[in-house]
Order: structure tokens, then C-alpha cells, then sequence
């Protein structure tokens, strides 16, 4: 029996040996292609690192971190814009994660409610990829334009709202990866639902929610379209966050476009240092994704 | 509660068909020794002697064959309910028929040591006898390989007229060893040959109990109803 | 414990048997519109262990999440019929769940350790139904640790995570977890599915021990777990209670032929 089943499939062999060689063109071609397309990727993100990289080293120096933007022809550094990119993303952050978490865990554990929750998870996701341009008009409309000016807070709104769908998609998807044995098994003990949640499940999903609130954070920290409405930009550092505020994103769009050579060498500094900010974003979120022993 | 169902994995059916093979071939040797040794006897057919005797040295050998195989598959299968008591009952059966032909054996001994002797008195008892308890071993045999309740039950019931007959045969012969001392020879070995076959009716009986066991998952109960004439009655014991 | 105190339900005594902890009297349980057990009627007896067995989908594990109302948390999931346990129907809307869950534990197929150290998973069940002083706390997590076997394995790294353990040792762990709260009946869903042979013999040496104060039921698809394990086998099919008898006579001479072609292999 096995001497027959050898030459039963050494005969397949043979009888397939044209199939194998078009199998192997055929795979060859594919594989050259989609080496050509990740090449043309990286020649671009390399290009681009590059550039950032060379214009930006050269403006580099402490001035940036110990004075305000100049006024056109004088020296001068990026305190301001980097202070209200901090506040705002700071009031940002306590703003939107809260809503987003209790949302994300509305959605993950409102098992009774199916239709609202696949309805509220529909609207998540188109705001998700709402253009921001279009969150900044709304903010502008309901907040400056009642309050007659542009200020901090509104900024910090519009982050807010970016941030939020974020994070209300990174809870859902997180907490819906923790095993239901583990939620029945805390249920089980006699746990009323609150205290599974946050005892059992927040734990367990800690990694993966931490990880969208920083990719959430690295998102909006380089958002220019919906502060150009809200906080527009100050020349002068500033704590007042019910004032118009400077900003990385906005400060390197005018200096780059200026005709001064000091602002756009500021500006080149200034996308070098968001480049590293959102490199240290992403690699946190990556440690904290890290496959742990055990 | 047959089993029309076979078992999923295929080798095991195997093993169990290949176990009952066994048992076949085994009751079949023993059957047939019982046969020619009663031949020996009644007949006074030497050859019939030798070859129950020869049997014997096969028996012995599926007997062993049979416990190592029921060893290993107590041990790879760890079979339960109905296999379970299958499975053991073989081996106890296999016991069982060894014994038989040990007997069957011993009694193709004592007929060639008969055939020396003249008959002092016609053997139509022993003949009687031999024929039941050949009768019993048949069926009982069948109702193994068939794992028959209802045969086994029959036969257990049965060992009793082996019982009685055996009890006449016994005290017909201590008349003859009373009225002549020279019959005390041949006369004791009838006697052995006697008791040998009323053994052989008890281990039928034995296998039978197996059988019910096997079947029904019940064990039959302890005593079977035996009648007021032990085999001892004869000799005035208390 | 307090538990024995609590132990005197005379009423469904069979002849020579002891008192069921809990009885199942005529309990169906519906998925939507599916039936999913059928008309079951079944005593656990107290302090002994009771095997389930039977193919995939027979009912069995809905059985175990229907006597902790698992079911509840999932909406078109509902039983009716009885099932008393000191003359309250469990499976009443009336009955306090969380109290319920106090009182049956249980075990799942896999081993659930959380997110927290050896002792917290421990006490994070013991700090839900009681308030224990530090040192109180301490006795409970030794003394459940002690009962599940592990605390000679543990009682060095108590503040390390439990996801550390081994899988043997997770599923003790959350064994001593489910006894912490002392309840008087553990539910085990499949508890060595997950297990190597030897971890598994640890956990069945466990269940032995545990029957002198616990009583236990133990889903398994593993027969010869259920023969080694359970003093009472009851055989589930599409539903429904086939047969229900001593371990020793079902798997030597079951009564039901469905049982017999079941457990020799022979369907399922």
C-alpha cells in the first residue's frame, strides 16, 4: 500500500511539473512587485526623514526651548508654540480620553443593546475619519464665535474631538479582545459589573488602551486645520488659555511660508522636533504592545 | 443490548473481533477434547485418547495468548461498560476452558488406564453423562461467541441434572466396589472420570455466569438451585 | 465552615443516600427559541462530586451556567422550572444573584487568572462579600492557597503576577480564587481541557479533597475524568438527561444502550 501511494504521487510530480514552473513565474512576478511598491514607500519616507533631518539639525539649539517666537529679522525660539501645544493637548486629553473611555466601554460591555451600540460605533467611525478641517469650523462656530475670539480653550475642543473617536475606538476594540471567560470569572465570584470593569477588565485592556490614547495624542498634537480656527497662534508666550495661543502646527505653517530665513529655519526646527515627538509616541505605544513572559 | 454499532475507531473493533477469534477457536479445541476423551472412554478408543491429550499443550497456549492480549487491552484502551466486561469476562472464560481441558485431558489419561481392566458393568451411565455435559459446553460456547443471556441462563440451570446424574453414578459405583474388591481399581477410575465430567459441567456452568455478566451488566446470583443430593450424600456425611 | 450549618435539607433524602444540595426538577432552558435542555430532572447530591458527560451540545455546560445564572448575562437566555437549594428556587427572577454566585463558584475551561498579583486574585473575590482585616486577609489567601495545593509553589512570590503561573498552576489558582469566598458548591466547566496529564491528576486529586467540604460538579469530555472524579455520572444527549447513576455502574454496566454506545466509543 505505501509503495503504491509513493508512486501515486511521484506520477503527480511529473504530470505537474508545467503547473510548477507557471506557479513559480507567477510568484516570482508578484513578489517583485510588491517589493517595488514597498521600495517606492520607503525612498519616500527616507526622502522626506532626510530632509526634515538635515534643515532641521542645522536650526537646532537650547534658544528653542528658552525664548518666544521673533518678530520678523530678529533671533528667536519656539517657547511659546511649544508650551501651548503642551497646555492644549494636556486640557485635550483630560477632555476627550474620560468620554472616550466610558464610551469605548459603553460599547464594549452594552452587550443587551446591540443596535445602539453598532449605531454609536457607525457614527465613531465616520468621525473618525471626518476631515479635521471640519471639526475646527464646527468648534469655530460654537465656541469663537460666541466668545468673539480665538483662544486656547477652543483649541484644546477641537484636539479634544479629534482625540475622541480615537480613543472610543481603541477602548471598544481593546476590551472586546479581553476573553469573556475572564469577565464571567470575576462575574462569577459575585462581582457586580462595575467593579468587573474596572478591576478586571481596565487591567487586562490597560496595554492596548494606553497605546490608543498615545497614538490618539500623536495624532492630535500634529493637527493644524482645526486650531487654525480655535487658537490661532500668539507671538508672545502666554498661560492664558482663554487667549489665543501659540502652537507648534500653526507656527511652523506661517513660518515656513514667510519670506524670513530665521522663521523658516524655525520652522524646519520645529518639524524635526514633532517628527521626534511622534517617534517617541509610537515607539511607547509599541513597548507598551510589547508580548510580555508568561 | 447488542452491539449493531460499531466502535469509531476501526482498530479497536478489530482488536475486539480478533479477541473473540480467540475465544472461538479456544472453546472449539476444548470441545472437541471433551468429545474424544468421552469417545476414549465409552468406546475404548485409544486414539481418540491421544489426540484429546495432544490438544491440550494448544489450549494452554491460546489460554496465555489470550491473557496477554486482554493485558494490552486493558491497558491501550481502557474499555468501560459492555467492552469493559467483555474484556474481563474473556479472560475469566479462557480460565475457565483451560481447566476443561486439563479435565478432558485427564480424563483420556484414565481411559487408557481403563482399557487394561475388564468392564465390570455397562458404562451407559458415564455415556449419559458425557453427552450432557458435552450438550452444556456446546451452548455455553455458542452463548459466548453470541453473548446469549438466554443460552447462558439455560445452561446454567442444566448443570443440575449433570449434578444428579453424577450423584447416581457414584453411588452405583461404591456398590460395585463393595460387592468386589477387584473393581476398586477400575471403578476408582471411573469415579476421577465421573467427577472430572461433573466439573467440567460445573466450569460451563462458571462460563455461563460470565456470559449473563457480560450481557446484562447483572451478576447471577450465588447459588444456583441445587438439588437436596450433594455429591457427598452418599457417603452419610453431615 | 458554615457552610455544614446551613446543610439540612432532609426532604429529597433517598433511601441510604445523602440530601441533595441542590435539585433540578423539571428544568427547561432556552437559547431564543432553541431548547437547549429539556425537561431535566436531577438531585447533586452533597458533598460528592457529580460528572457530566456527553457529546458537544448536549446541554451539559448550559446546565453548570444555568446554576450560577451565568445565563443572565445574555439577553434571550431563560429557564424555567425549579432548581432548590434550601428551599429557594434559584432560578428565580426574586433570587439575589451575586448572593447566588457567593454560594456556587465556579471554574472555567480555561485557566481566567486577572490582571493582578497571586494574592489580589485571591482576595479580589474574598473583599466582594466580606470585610477582612488585613491579617484576616492574609489567613484567607494562605488558607485557599493551602486548599488548592499551591501554596508551597507560591507563598515566595504572592506579589507576582499570576499570569506568571504555569497553566497548571492558574487553573489552581483560580480554583483556591472560587474557594476563597467560601462557597458550598464549585462548578467546574471542563477544568483540565487546557492541562497537561500530570497537571491534570493535580487538579483531580484537588477535587477529591474538596469533596469533604464542597460539593462539586464537574462538566467533562473526558470520560475517564468523570469515572476517576465523580462519585455520581449523569450522561447528557441533545438535551436531554439520558441516564443518571453511580460512577462505578455506568461505566461497567450502563442502562441506557445510548449511554453504553457513548461512553465505548461507539457515537458522539
Amino acid at each position: 500500500m505505501r509503495a503504491d501511494g509513493e508512486m501515486r504521487a511521484s506520477g503527480e510530480m511529473r504530470a505537474s511539473g508545467a503547473r510548477m514552473l507557471r506557479r513559480q513565474a507567477v510568484n516570482a512576478l508578484a513578489l517583485g512587485l510588491a517589493s517595488l511598491a514597498t521600495l517606492a514607500g520607503l525612498i519616500a519616507l527616507v526622502w522626506i526623514l532626510a530632509t526634515i533631518l538635515i534643515n532641521g539639525a542645522a536650526a537646532l539649539g537650547p534658544h528653542l526651548f528658552t525664548r518666544a517666537t521673533p518678530p520678523p529679522g530678529s533671533e528667536g525660539g519656539l517657547l511659546n508654540a511649544l508650551l501651548g501645544s503642551v497646555m492644549m493637548t494636556a486640557l485635550a486629553v483630560l477632555l476627550g480620553a474620560p468620554i472616550g473611555i466610558l464610551a469605548g466601554t459603553h460599547l464594549a460591555e452594552s452587550g443587551g443593546r446591540r443596535w445602539i451600540a453598532a449605531a454609536v460605533r457607525f457614527v465613531n467611525d465616520i468621525l473618525l475619519s471626518a476631515p479635521s478641517i471640519v471639526t475646527g469650523l464646527f468648534v469655530y462656530e460654537i465656541i469663537v464665535q460666541p466668545s468673539g475670539h480665538f483662544s486656547g480653550i477652543a483649541g484644546a475642543v477641537a484636539m479634544a474631538m479629534v482625540l475622541l473617536p480615537v480613543v472610543v475606538r481603541t477602548t471598544d476594540e481593546t476590551l472586546r479582545l479581553v476573553p469573556v471567560s475572564l469577565r464571567e470569572a470575576a462575574l462569577a465570584l459575585g462581582a457586580p459589573l462595575w467593579r468587573m470593569v474596572l478591576f478586571v477588565l481596565y487591567p487586562a485592556a490597560r496595554a492596548g488602551m494606553l497605546t490608543g490614547l498615545l497614538l490618539g495624542i500623536a495624532r492630535i498634537s500634529g493637527e493644524t486645520a482645526p486650531l487654525l480656527f480655535t487658537a490661532l497662534n500668539n507671538q508672545y508666550l502666554s498661560f492664558d488659555l482663554a487667549r489665543p495661543m501659540a502652537n507648534m502646527p500653526v507656527v511652523i505653517f506661517q513660518f515656513a511660508l514667510s519670506p524670513y530665513p530665521a522663521w523658516q529655519s524655525l520652522a524646519w526646527a520645529g518639524a524635526l522636533l514633532m517628527t521626534l515627538f511622534v517617534l517617541l509616541l509610537s515607539l511607547g505605544a509599541r513597548f507598551m504592545l510589547r508580548p510580555r513572559q508568561g | 443490548m447488542s452491539d449493531n454499532m460499531g466502535h469509531i475507531v476501526k482498530s479497536y473493533e478489530q482488536e475486539l473481533k480478533r479477541l473473540a477469534d480467540l475465544m472461538a477457536e479456544m472453546g472449539g479445541l476444548v470441545e472437541s477434547q471433551t468429545a474424544l476423551a468421552a469417545q476414549a472412554v465409552v468406546q475404548q478408543d485409544g486414539a481418540a485418547a491421544a489426540r484429546a491429550i495432544e490438544i491440550d499443550p494448544r489450549v494452554d497456549a491460546l489460554e496465555r495468548e489470550v491473557e496477554q492480549f486482554v493485558i494490552r487491552l486493558l491497558a491501550l484502551r481502557q474499555p468501560v461498560a459492555n467492552d469493559l466486561r467483555k474484556i474481563v469476562a474473556a479472560l475469566k472464560i479462557t480460565s475457565d476452558l483451560e481447566r476443561i481441558g486439563d479435565y478432558a485431558a485427564n480424563v483420556a489419561k484414565r481411559s487408557l488406564v481403563l482399557a487394561q481392566f475388564p468392564l465390570p458393568y455397562s458404562l451407559t451411565g458415564i455415556a449419559h453423562m458425557a453427552r450432557m455435559v458435552q450438550e452444556n459446553l456446546k451452548a455455553v460456547i455458542d452463548a459466548v461467541s453470541e453473548t446469549d443471556a438466554a443460552k447462558a441462563i439455560a445452561v446454567w440451570r442444566s448443570d443440575q441434572a449433570v449434578d444428579d446424574i453424577y450423584n447416581t453414578i457414584f453411588r452405583e459405583l461404591i456398590t460395585y466396589m463393595i460387592e468386589d474388591p477387584r473393581n476398586i481399581t477400575p471403578c476408582t477410575h471411573l469415579l476421577f472420570i465421573a467427577k472430572n465430567l461433573e466439573r467440567i459441567g460445573d466450569h460451563a456452568t462458571n462460563i455461563a455466569e460470565k456470559v449473563h455478566y457480560t450481557a446484562t451488566g447483572e451478576t447471577l446470583p450465588e447459588t444456583r438451585p441445587k438439588g437436596e443430593h450433594s455429591p457427598y450424600a452418599g457417603l452419610g456425611t453431615p | 465552615m458554615d457552610a455544614s450549618a446551613a446543610m439540612a435539607a432532609p426532604d429529597f433524602a433517598t433511601a441510604g443516600e445523602a440530601a441533595p444540595r441542590i435539585m433540578i426538577e423539571n428544568l427547561h432552558f432556552f437559547y431564543g427559541t432553541t431548547e437547549a435542555l429539556k425537561n431535566i430532572t436531577l438531585a447533586l447530591p452533597d458533598r460528592q462530586a457529580t460528572g457530566m458527560i456527553g457529546p458537544s451540545g448536549c446541554g451539559k455546560s448550559t446546565l453548570l451556567r444555568v446554576l450560577n445564572r451565568m445565563y443572565d448575562l445574555y439577553p434571550g437566555q431563560r429557564a424555567t422550572g425549579r432548581v432548590m437549594m434550601d428551599g429557594e428556587n434559584i432560578i428565580s427572577p426574586d433570587a439575589d444573584v451575586n448572593t447566588l454566585r457567593r454560594r456556587i463558584g465556579m471554574v472555567f475551561q480555561k485557566p481566567t487568572p486577572f490582571p493582578m498579583s497571586i494574592y489580589d486574585n485571591i482576595a479580589f473575590g474574598a473583599r466582594l462579600h466580606e470585610r477582612l482585616s488585613r491579617a484576616e486577609m492574609d489567613e484567607r489567601v494562605e488558607w485557599s492557597l493551602s486548599r488548592a495545593a499551591l501554596w508551597d509553589e507560591v507563598k515566595d512570590r504572592l506579589r507576582a503576577p499570576a499570569t506568571g503561573l504555569s497553566g497548571g498552576q492558574q487553573q489552581r489558582l483560580c480554583i483556591a480564587r472560587s474557594i476563597a469566598i467560601r462557597p458550598e458548591i464549585i462548578l467546574l466547566d471542563e477544568p483540565t481541557s487546557a492541562l497537561d496529564p500530570i497537571s491534570t491528576l493535580k487538579i483531580e486529586e484537588l477535587i477529591d479533597e474538596l469533596k469533604t467540604d464542597f460539593t462539586i460538579v464537574i462538566v467533562t469530555h473526558n470520560m475517564q475524568q468523570a469515572a476517576r472524579c465523580a462519585d455520581q455520572v449523569a450522561f447528557f444527549y441533545l438535551g436531554e438527561l439520558v441516564e443518571v447513576g453511580p460512577a462505578a455502574q455506568i461505566f461497567t454496566a450502563p442502562r441506557q444502550r445510548r449511554t453504553q454506545e457513548y461512553i465505548t466509543g461507539r457515537f458522539g
